[in-house]
């Protein structure tokens, strides 16, 4: 069963009629080719009209399908050898983020993500991709690890954001979430984050404080969700289209303030309809991008990062 | 009755109930620095209203009311100085200034103020004081929590003293940065301190919260911060860790050893 937004109906209507010309025509010698070509090249129209003007909320939508491919989904199709490592070695072990060694187009690495999860068994597993402190603290540990061994870190950033609870703070979220970023900035090999789908806040930037930040297309990054902020600026959590407008969160937007360093594009109606070529599109560019960052051989690595994020957001 | 001029003088505590109330940078300054003297610093100019942003108010509407109610530029200012004779850039967020938020601005204040504290070879002390990441700079705002982070890192490849003081209330993406990265940490007793605020907690479990959580003394007993300190004894204890982190060389009060070694080899 896929999932449509709002937004997909007439591609879902298409679609219908689609299965049913196929089942009606099931058994029978009745010729449907024609009639189905024309059918899904009617399709592919309506999902090049819906996806190339896809308002900043509707892309939030699309950043949270529920068919998104999520980091497991990269594991499988990117990376060999995988070996997860767990735990903080204080507190427990965070299923919201995971990571551990890989092995990624032939180069051994460390990778990390935030996983969502999938199914209601999967999503509860995961809590929804929102990491309490002890994942903040395994991030640090692999990073320093990564470090240690002198192997590149890839990450994948796909979260809500860090989980508000009672026993989040009580075992210090935020200076889990700082240490992070602390660990990230320290970090003398390449490190390349990719957005992929919903980049909330504090907890997204634990994960994304790189060399390079390669985004999806319709994959946002925000400092507050516009539910959120809505509720807060708004004094209401209807007007979330609204700040979704105001928040600049989009690849696009963020591209032009320089935050991040590359859009990757989607298939066709996006990552969730072909999640295969979405994986393998990503996985060039990070290759790409990392190959690049190995052959940077000059002065320090930390202190160039260090030099962009403080030119970030200067005049 | 609580007069006005009693509040002063006692630093904005309240004499019968011990409550600190929200203090700005001036009183931060009088009560800190030797004999209240300091040198104010210009921060560098930002980039204003990067997004246009607009909600039910224009963002550029909201920063000149904050202005005009604190007579402050922005939310952050720095000063530099000697606290008990030993050099000091302090750092204070405002909270009547957009509740503190942390935008371009007070990122920039960060940077400057721990380039300023290399410079002169001075401990920074920030007094942390937010709601978080200012949204209506949106991504920008949030870039802010690695570039105050690269703030702590000069301080601390510098070998100097980086000490914050959290004080109420202090949230969102601030604790997540450079206020949770004190060498030091101190906080002032019943502040509020946490990465997300009580109300968004409440909301995601649908549970009341029990009484002290997030505060001060909550954060010492789970082993979040060093010290929860009274705003009287504040200044005295930061000279007291500023001293021995420096290893200052004072002369020594206490009486020598009684015996001379060479007496007890003797024996």
């Amino acid at each position: 069963m896929s999932t449509f937004l709002d937004f997909e109906k007439p591609v879902a209507e298409l679609e219908g009629k689609i299965k049913e010309l196929r089942h009606s025509a099931d058994g029978g010698d009745v010729n449907i080719s024609d009639e189905l070509g024309k059918l899904e090249a009617k399709v592919d129209q309506v999902l090049k009209q819906i996806y190339g003007k896809l308002s900043p909320w509707q892309k939030i939508q699309v950043a949270r399908h529920p068919d998104r491919p999520h980091f497991s989904n990269y594991i499988e199709t990117l990376f060999e050898d995988f070996v997860e490592l767990c735990g903080d070695r204080a507190h427990g072990n965070d299923t919201a983020l995971v990571g551990g060694i890989a092995r990624f187009r032939g180069r051994s690495v460390f990778v990390i993500g935030h996983e969502k999860g999938s199914g209601t068994d999967g999503r509860v597993r995961h809590n929804f991709g929102m990491a309490h402190p002890e994942g903040y603290r395994k991030t640090t540990r692999l990073m320093n690890l990564a470090n240690h061994y002198n192997l590149p870190v890839l990450t994948f950033v796909d979260t809500p954001g860090a989980y508000p609870g009672v026993e989040a703070e009580e075992r210090g979220q935020s200076e889990a979430i700082a240490r992070s970023i602390e660990a990230s900035l320290r970090l003398e090999v390449p490190f390349v984050a990719s957005i992929v789908g919903e980049g909330g806040s504090g907890g997204a930037v634990a994960l994304a404080t790189a060399d390079r930040v390669l985004m999806l297309e319709h994959a946002v990054y925000s400092v507050i969700s516009p539910e959120g902020c809505a509720s807060i600026l708004w004094r209401s959590a209807a007007r979330a289209q609204d700040a979704a407008d105001a928040l600049k969160l989009t690849a696009e937007d963020l591209l032009a303030l320089k935050v991040i360093d590359q859009v990757v594009d989607e298939p066709l109606g996006a990552a969730h309809r072909h999640p295969t070529t979405a994986i393998r599109a990503l996985g060039d560019e990070i290759e790409r991008t990392l190959l690049q960052l190995i052959s940077e051989q000059s002065g320090s690595r930390r202190l160039r990062r260090r030099e962009k994020f403080l030119a970030m957001g200067r005049a | 009755m609580l007069f006005h001029r009693d509040l002063e003088e006692n630093q904005h505590i309240c004499p019968s109930c011990d409550h600190h109330l929200r203090i700005g940078p001036n009183q931060r300054f009088a009560a800190l620095f030797d004999e209240g003297r300091h040198t104010r610093i210009e921060l560098p100019d930002v980039l204003v209203d990067p997004l246009k942003f607009r909600d039910q108010k224009r963002y550029t509407d909201r920063l000149r009311d904050s202005r005009a109610k604190t007579g402050e530029d922005e939310a952050v200012v720095v000063a530099h100085g000697t606290v008990d004779g030993q050099s000091a850039v302090i750092a204070v967020q405002n909270f009547a200034f957009m509740g503190g938020s942390m935008g371009l601005a007070a990122g920039e204040a960060l940077i400057a103020a721990a380039r300023l504290a290399v410079l002169q070879e001075a401990a920074l002390i920030v007094f942390a004081a937010a709601g978080g990441a200012r949204m209506q700079e949106g991504i920008l705002s949030l870039m802010q929590m690695p570039r105050t982070t690269i703030a702590v890192e000069l301080v601390r490849e510098a070998r100097l003293p980086y000490i914050v003081v959290l004080t109420d209330p202090t949230t969102g993406g601030v604790t997540a940065s450079y206020a949770m990265l004190g060498d030091v940490s101190i906080a002032e007793p019943g502040a509020l301190v946490g990465f997300a605020g009580p109300r968004v907690i409440e909301e995601t479990i649908r549970e009341q919260l029990p009484d002290g959580f997030q505060r001060a003394e909550f954060l010492l007993a789970h082993g979040m911060i060093d010290m929860v300190v009274h705003r009287h004894e504040l200044r005295a204890k930061l000279s007291q860790i500023l001293d021995l982190l420096m290893n200052t060389h004072r002369p020594a009060v206490a009486t020598p050893r009684k015996e001379p070694v060479e007496d007890a080899t003797a024996s």
